[in-house]
């Protein structure tokens, strides 16, 4: 069996039973954990709302830090946008969803995808640079932290040079390729990157104990 | 049978060959294997000097369609040239209404030019039960270890007896093996395709004989100047790949238009072989070229990587059923880590409260005391 033959089969095939057994795991589990019941009277009455209104507020700086973190913000909103955008919207990627589901969407054209690759790959490599370098970041990282900022760049990155047929031959880069992504769908949830699935409801829960308390988060 | 030494000229009259069409085979010949034209008169005079070497062609699990390609013409083509140039001493697909006769024949070919005979092997080699394959009562393995034995050295021609082909696609009912799995102590070269170039198979033969050299052989032991590039390195449909326009059907609009096949499962990128170059029926057409995508058949175990018409990018393994069995399986998971959570919950909601390993609790100043002071 070439390299290819195993990422193309085996490979891909075991990493996404194992990436979606553990996301429904995780998800499930965490979601039955029992939530702490409030000690005294709500101090709001539309907490609903209110906790949908920190979901979104937080997608963009609060005022009082922007200063500091808005490069932050803007950056993690490229590099998101970016590598979902290559994902689904690559003409070859809607190739392996079709193959996968069934049926496919448009994509848009190579040019574009080729630039918004490129754009993300440099800004997620420009942010993992400022973590390697910046004292406070270096100091508060963790294992976790450069593990998966690693594991998301690699498959921008093979692709990348899938695409530009760089160096190797092309069999090797596809199966690399792929392996990347095997990698990657393999760590999701059981890394932080599993935040995508708790990242809008944790904000809702907290916009909610705030707004309880009467703190207009 | 190689006794009589007839001179080459002598040969092409008689195969109504003119001079002219001779050299420009050798000039052919010279620029496939990438040397230098001023080879081609070399290339010439060496196959006129030589004495025709000896050629032991064996066929086992096959279906005669390299030797189809290999053979045909019904106009002598460039590549029949080479017939003038050796001495086929056996053939048994040509020489079957020869019978016994025609392994005589092979014997004394080979006493004869012990060391210095070639052998092509064209179809796997059956290891399961030895009947199914045999010539004149022989297994296939044993002819070709016999065979081998005295071999000069040894061209695989075609995909089978290069890497099993066909007969060792899933679930190899013949327990089918290819030549290098057999013979490991003699020079192999492998021309595989299915069928395999007749000019690559030409040229390789030329250049033993002109030079008494084996071309430079890749790892998959291929010569490197026919199999060192990919079709899709050298595919006139290449530039609608870079801009991802890709035919969706064999008949549609982008098809007719020339687009590239990747999405119909072509497998260019990643098959080495000289199709997209030399072509077939006389530099005619190649699949591609004929609106069909290229199936890797070159390449080792094609046919069991996957349809051929499912594009490269997509998973061979991976199905919609198996996600579902694994979201069902992280549901199971899923659940008991949720009320093993809760239950933990509970219990430590209830108390009594345990210091943590490790943290001594810190004494607290009395308010009262506090107050007071
Ligand atoms: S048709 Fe096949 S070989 Fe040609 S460019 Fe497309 S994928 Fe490559």
């Amino acid at each position: 069996m070439s390299l290819l033959d195993f990422a193309r089969g085996p490979a891909l095939q075991w990493a996404g039973i194992i990436f979606v057994l553990g996301m429904v795991w995780r998800t499930l589990g965490i979601f039955m954990l029992m939530r702490s019941s409030p000690l005294s009277a709500n101090r709001d009455n539309h907490l609903f709302e209110h906790g949908v209104r920190t979901v979104w507020s937080r997608f963009v700086p609060a005022p009082v830090f922007e200063k500091k973190v808005s490069f932050q913000y803007v950056a993690g909103w490229i590099w998101h946008l970016g590598f979902l955008v290559v994902l689904l919207f690559y003409k070859v990627h809607v190739m392996f969803f079709e193959g996968l589901l069934g049926f496919g969407w448009p994509a848009l054209p190579n040019s574009i995808v080729l630039a918004i690759a490129g754009v993300t790959l440099g800004v997620l490599l420009w942010l993992l640079g400022r973590r390697i370098f910046n004292p406070v970041l270096r100091y508060i990282s963790t294992f976790n932290d450069y593990s998966s900022v690693i594991i998301t760049t690699l498959p921008i990155l093979t692709g990348l040079l899938t695409f530009t047929h760089f160096g190797i031959a092309y069999e090797t880069l596809l199966a690399i390729h792929m392996l990347s992504i095997a990698l990657l769908l393999v760590w999701f949830p059981f890394s932080k990157l599993f935040h995508v699935i708790t990242l809008l409801p944790s904000r809702y829960v907290l916009g909610v104990k705030f707004w309880r308390r009467g703190v207009q988060a | 049978m190689t006794t009589r030494h007839v001179p080459l000229g002598e040969r092409m009259q008689a195969r109504g060959i003119s001079r002219r069409s001779f050299m420009k085979f050798c000039a052919t010949t010279a620029s496939l294997l990438a040397l230098p034209p001023a080879l081609a008169p070399k290339i010439a005079q060496a196959l006129e000097a030589q004495h025709r070497p000896s050629v032991i062609w064996l066929s086992f699990q096959e279906c005669t369609g390299c030797a189809e390609s290999f053979l045909r013409s019904n106009t002598p083509s460039v590549e029949s040239l080479i017939f003038d140039t050796i001495s086929l001493d056996y053939q048994h697909t040509l020489m079957a209404a020869s019978g016994h006769a025609a392994e005589e024949a092979r014997e004394e070919a080979m006493k004869a030019n012990w060391g210095k005979y070639i052998v092509v092997v064209d179809g796997s080699i059956p290891t399961g039960d030895m009947g199914y394959s045999t010539t004149a009562g022989e297994s296939n393995i044993d002819t070709l270890k016999h065979v081998a034995e005295g071999a000069a050295a040894i061209v695989c021609l075609g995909t089978c007896s290069a890497y099993g082909g066909i007969p060792l696609a899933d679930p190899n009912p013949t327990g089918a093996v290819s030549v290098q799995d057999v013979i490991t102590d003699k020079p192999i070269i492998n021309v595989p395709g299915c069928p395999p170039i007749p000019a690559v198979m030409t040229s390789v033969l030329v250049q033993f004989i002109a030079f008494g050299a084996l071309p430079e052989l890749d790892h998959l032991n291929r010569p490197k100047v026919f199999y060192g590039q990919n079709i899709h390195d050298r595919c006139y449909r290449r530039p609608f790949y870079e801009r991802g326009q890709f035919a969706e059907s064999f008949d549609d609009e982008g098809a007719r238009e020339g687009w590239c096949l990747y999405k119909l499962g072509c497998k260019g990128p990643t098959t080495y072989n000289a199709c997209a170059v030399l072509k077939w029926n006389e530099g005619t057409s190649f699949p591609i070229e004929a609106g069909h995508g290229c199936l890797g058949c070159s390449e080792p175990n094609f046919w069991d990587k996957g349809s051929f018409y499912a594009p490269l990018a997509t998973a061979t393994h991976l199905d919609t059923t198996e996600l579902a069995v694994g979201a069902l399986a992280g549901a199971a998971v899923g659940l008991g880590a949720g009320y093993a959570g809760r239950a933990v919950q509970k219990r430590n909601k209830q108390g009594p409260f345990e210091a943590q390993p490790g943290v001594q609790p810190t004494a607290q100043p009395d308010p009262a005391e506090k107050e007071k002071s």
